[in-house]
């Protein structure tokens, strides 16, 4: 037995110097300047610096729309799934799995093929409008859609570990004897069973959308991961400190959020 | 499950459950146009925009496999072996440091400590990216905290070449393989172990016979996982080596960007279907693995 404790720790030693020390470096990096000491400047800088409020407002508002539409979307289908159509089943599984076989980088060579077609094809049409309005940089629409996609697959599955501890036919069945209509049995008996699957696959989404960068950067627009890389050409301390607050900010917002709606496991590509 | 919900629709009444029916595919047909419309439509782009080019002197557009061909040629060809090489050899590591990680915090008697890996492992293997080039690059770049105390440069490192993406790769590639096999090793039963016990073997005999066994596909399922996921990965490599690791997700950027030559918008999209092909294959070995080794955890 201490052989067998002796070498869980040496793994789990192991493991955390792999793990910690670049964070740990990292963080050596952003308050030790070459030259001027121990300084805290980078981080005092972050919040004054071009571009990094906007950036985030535009990362947190995208990810409000996204969480917004794909739970729109795929709560009633799934719970519909357990209702009444299983034979829809596998359409919608393979339709929530399809995203992983598309590389996101794949993914946005073709949004753009399609966004072309606006200008060389269907500028005197109706359609233009729509494309330009797709495209506003102030708010990219285009990139809603490209992350409910690609959050599809973790939001299936989050809300099918959900649906699965509970008995929605039951829950309905009762909500309707009871004298609710659909929406009311819906969204007074279903929903509140599945708070912690809710959060969870809200979650995932928002994390996905604050780290995105292939879509966005291709695409052209600048939200918050694509800000980072951006500066941290003229400015590598920063950006590094950037980096690590918002590693360690979306670490401790999952483990508070383990620590409400029971155990997390976001197992999927990344 | 489903003979379950079957039954439950037989009970009711039929004009009922054919209302019931009708309201639920109701509630799925969002879900599927708007996949195929936000999904669909760009997927067809690029199957459409691999098979075609345009002539620049007419802007007739005719159907060829020539964009194919130059996509699995001279650079293009490089790069994507590139990629390929790049994941098999940190998805084989990645499978490999990760199987004793995880049994090391499966068997931990503190909860704590097996919740901050598992959620660790959750925020690094899903969404590292960005974040996590630029803590590499601040501890093992040339400018970086252990490459200047430790004088590595003068050693021969380099953060900017295949081994250093490789030492990347693996911080979000040991937390993914970490989330995969840790069901199985929950699934494990100890009285397998104490029946193997009792019949004389040793440990390592236990390992051999009975844990392997029951942990191979969900293993070969997270190294396709693990492969898959290396080969997919942009950002990382983009915020980190610039180009100068050949790797076909840059090769995609650049030639989407015009940064090369212009006009290899077609090529890149057969690279991208290049891709989609490689991943298809992916995830084609992965779903059978998978569904093998639920049978065991069940």
């Amino acid at each position: 037995m201490a052989r067998l404790n002796l070498w869980r720790w040496a793994v789990l030693g192991a493991a955390a110097l792999y793990f910690l020390v670049p964070l740990a470096a990292s963080v050596v990096f952003t308050v030790d300047v070459p030259g001027q000491g121990v300084t805290f400047d980078a981080y005092g800088r972050i919040l004054s610096t071009d571009g990094f409020v906007t950036g985030l407002l535009l990362s947190l508002e995208l990810a409000a729309a996204t969480i917004a539409v794909v739970l729109l979307l795929m709560v009633p289908a799934m719970v519909a799934l357990r209702l009444g159509v299983p034979r829809l089943r596998p359409v919608v599984e393979i339709v929530c799995a399809l995203p992983l076989v598309v590389p996101p980088i794949a993914f946005v060579a073709g949004i753009g093929t399609v966004l072309k077609w606006g200008p060389e094809q269907l500028s005197r049409t109706p359609l233009f409008q729509t494309f330009v309005a797709l495209q506003n940089p102030d708010f990219p629409i285009v990139l809603v859609l490209a992350y409910v996609v690609m959050a599809l697959p973790f939001v299936y599955r989050a809300l099918d570990a959900g649906l699965r501890a509970i008995d929605v036919p039951t829950l309905v069945e009762a909500a309707r004897s009871c004298g609710a209509n659909w929406p009311q049995a819906l969204v007074r008996a279903v929903l509140p069973n599945l708070r912690g699957a809710l959060l969870n696959a809200s979650f995932l989404t928002l994390a996905l959308v604050l780290g995105e960068f292939t879509v966005a950067q291709l695409l052209g627009f600048q939200p918050f991961a694509v800000w980072i890389v951006n500066v941290s050409g003229s400015q590598a301390q920063l950006s590094v400190a950037v980096s690590v607050l918002s590693l360690l900010v979306t670490w401790l917002l999952l483990l508070a959020l383990a620590g409400v709606g029971g155990r997390t496991r976001p197992t999927s590509r990344g | 499950m489903t003979a379950a919900l079957t039954g439950a629709g037989t009970a009711t009444a039929a004009p009922r459950k054919r209302r019931r029916r009708a309201l639920g595919a109701l509630a799925v047909v969002p879900l599927l146009v708007f996949t195929a419309l936000a999904f669909g439509l760009p997927a067809l782009a690029m199957l459409d925009g691999a098979f075609t080019v345009k002539d620049p002197a007419t802007g007739a557009t005719s159907y060829t496999t020539a964009n194919l061909t130059a996509s699995l040629q001279g650079a293009y060809l490089t790069a994507l072996l590139g990629s390929v090489k790049l994941a098999a050899v940190s998805a084989a590591l990645g499978a490999l440091l990760g199987l004793p990680l995880a049994q090391a915090v499966v068997t931990s008697r503190f909860r704590a400590l097996r919740e901050a890996v598992l959620t660790a492992s959750g925020v690094l293997a899903n969404f590292g990216g960005v974040p996590l080039a630029f803590a590499f690059v601040a501890t093992l770049g040339n400018a970086g905290v252990l490459t200047r105390r430790l004088g590595l440069t003068d050693k021969g490192w380099d953060l900017y070449s295949f081994s250093g993406l490789v030492l990347v790769y693996l911080y979000f590639l040991i937390p993914l393989m970490v989330l995969t096999i840790t069901p199985a090793l929950e699934g494990l039963r100890s009285q397998w172990r104490e029946a193997a016990r009792n019949n004389g073997a040793t440990t390592a005999q236990y390992w051999r016979h009975v844990a392997l066994p029951v942990l191979l596909p969900t293993l070969l399922g997270g190294f396709v996982l693990l492969f898959g996921s290396a080969f997919a990965a942009y950002a990382t490599a983009a915020a980190m080596v610039g180009s100068s690791v050949p790797l076909v997700t840059l090769q995609i950027a650049d030639a989407l960007s015009g940064n090369v030559l212009v006009g290899q918008e077609n090529v890149a999209l057969a690279l991208s279907l290049d891709m989609v092909l490689v991943a298809g294959l992916v995830m084609a070995v992965y779903l059978p693995l998978q569904r093998r080794s639920a049978r065991w955890l069940a």
